[in-house]
């Protein structure tokens, strides 16, 4: 017999993710994007990402239906993301979730988002060494987790105290006049400036700071003053230098803390994942000091890495392979799910 | 025919299994009207596990879906819509969407519901039931509107005149389906009716973020 077929969703943020997964075989990633027309508020508006969610729900699903060549009644069991997300878009999904589960007559797994950025590696890279270290990474989260086992154990040791990295670059590129979402932008500025032209400020790097919480508030406000001095005395803005300063900043201090980190805990593992693991230089800063530290560094490609629904089906198929119960009939969603929940 | 019928556009979600034919006529075999406030996704598909079972009816028997489209609060809305478009498209069942307001009350009158924000939706029915004007979203106090009045009590004072209570029902969902589930061809999008833009302006100019 062949292994079990999960259905995943994933509707957290303004992506509307619907993918399909045989035990660790990626079969079809299906998505719809609402992000246009968040792009001139400058930001994610959670009521057009859930009037969105809904409109391309089922179209999504047949999307990935066909991508992968079957049919709904073939489906084994759905995962749904349950948190932590915005709240009116994560129901979206959670209700069509449990209606397709109800009608299809399979279990439902409601799983963690953070663990299904983790997950989605299997389908890349084969099995999950455990434990493992993973730096997530995106506009809604900046997250340090150890991970001894995936399907059960999932232990946070760091997130970031203000901004998620992702929003610092949002930020920064409104400095800059880029659009939104400023990674991008930022990424293809960065590649024709110097990032050691200008000192901006690692935050929680002292020696009495916590060793692996974030805090991207700081360097969002440090770059813009920097900015705003030159504009103020009449002087050109080196957009390249700037744009690639901030990015040294971050993947520095991102990648410090996740050494570290492997290093403080005996861990010789590290995920890579989130929108912002797509940036070339966090790629490249990971790359140099996992080898220098003799960690073996593992990152899902960029498609994957930002939200998508087959995170959540991988998710979903590792937690039947491990015999997890499934959810309660009266699963909901919590928009800041901890992340030591894995499966609600 | 056997109908599932779901409504999620009030406090008061609702859950109904009947048996509807050609000729008008509806048997209601099963209901569930749960006060669920705003934990509609969490109840609602245990509460149409609840009606297939109260009627010993599996769900391969049914055969279209009817649900409320609102007006309603968006989030809670949108569980009910998806829910029946996700059950419909799973079993390739056809599905109705009907106004919520329209399965409220019976005869001349006028539904009042709860909007939030300080204002209600409304819509008004001649004695036959034909929807004769909105559905609308109003301040109370700003409401002209014709009685009798049904629907949330609540508001009663404000209106300076008495609300009969009454929710949606499944009869009242069928009733209002009957056209598209007599000519399935013929139902809409299931699109919610929000009344209400996103809650959304775009910035004009951004602030310096040193100021912010
Ligand atoms: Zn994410």
């Amino acid at each position: 017999m062949s292994e079990p077929l999960v259905l995943g969703f994933e509707t957290s943020c303004d992506e509307t993710g619907v993918g399909l997964v045989r035990g660790r075989t990626l079969l079809s990633d299906a998505l719809a994007t609402s992000m246009a027309e968040h792009e001139r508020f400058g930001g994610v508006v959670p009521e057009i990402a859930s009037r969105a969610h809904l409109e391309a729900m089922v179209p999504t699903v047949h999307r990935a239906l066909a991508e992968a060549g079957v049919t709904a009644s073939d489906v084994d069991a759905v995962a749904v993301t349950a948190g932590p997300g915005l709240t009116g878009a994560l129901l979206v999904g959670l209700a069509a979730a449990k209606a397709y589960a109800l009608a299809l007559d399979v279990p439902l797994y409601g799983v963690n988002h953070l663990a299904a950025h983790v997950a989605v590696d299997e389908l890349q890279h084969g099995a999950l060494e455990e434990p493992s270290l993973a730096l997530l990474v995106s506009g809604g989260h900046s997250s340090l987790l150890l991970v001894p086992d995936l399907a059960r154990e999932v232990v946070s040791l760091g997130r970031t105290v203000d901004d998620a990295a992702g929003e610092a670059f949002d930020k920064v590129a409104r400095v800059l006049g880029m659009p939104f979402p400023g990674g991008p932008p930022i990424d293809r500025a960065a590649r024709e400036g110097d990032g050691s032209a200008i000192a901006f400020p690692r935050g929680l790097t002292g020696p009495r700071d916590a060793p692996y919480d974030f805090s991207f508030s700081g360097l969002k406000t440090a770059v813009a003053r920097w900015v705003e001095a030159r504009q103020k005395a009449g002087e050109p803005v080196p957009v390249a230098d700037v744009a690639a300063s901030f990015q040294e900043a971050v993947a520095d201090v991102l990648t410090a803390k996740a050494v570290r980190a492997c290093r403080d805990h005996g861990v010789d593992h590290l995920v890579l994942g989130g929108g912002v693991a797509a940036n070339s230089r966090l790629r490249a800063l990971a790359e140099e000091r996992c080898a220098a530290a003799g960690i073996v560094l593992r990152v899902p490609s960029p498609r994957l890495c930002t939200d998508n629904g087959a995170m959540v089906a991988a998710l979903g198929s590792r937690l039947v392979a491990a015999g997890v119960a499934p959810s309660a009939p009266d699963l909901g969603a919590d928009s800041s799910l901890p992340i030591e929940v894995v499966a609600p | 025919m056997l109908v599932l019928a779901l409504d999620t556009a009030t406090p008061t979600l609702l859950a109904g299994l009947a048996r509807w034919s050609p000729d008008g006529a509806v048997e209601v075999l099963a209901e569930r009207a749960v006060p669920s406030g705003t934990r509609h996704a969490e109840l609602l598909t245990p509460a149409i596990r609840g009606v297939l079972a109260d009627a010993d009816l599996p769900l391969a028997e049914v055969g279209a879906v009817v649900t409320g489209l609102g007006p309603g609060p968006f989030t809670g809305l949108r569980v009910g819509v998806v829910t029946a478009a996700a059950l419909a498209d799973a079993r390739g069942l056809p599905v109705v969407g009907v106004c919520s307001l329209d399965a409220i009350g019976d005869g001349a009158r006028t539904v009042v519901t709860d909007a939030r924000r300080k204002e209600l939706y409304w819509a008004t029915y001649a004695a036959d039931g034909t929807r004769t004007d909105g559905p609308g979203v109003v301040r109370p106090e700003a409401a002209r509107l014709t009685g009798p009045l049904v629907g949330d009590p609540a508001f009663a004072e404000r209106l300076g005149a008495p609300v009969t209570a009454a929710d949606v029902t499944t009869a009242g969902l069928l009733r209002a389906a009957a056209p598209q589930l007599a000519d399935p061809a013929s139902a809409g999008p299931l699109l919610p009716l929000y009344l209400r833009r996103p809650d959304a302006t775009p910035p004009t100019s951004f602030k310096p973020v040193t100021t912010s």
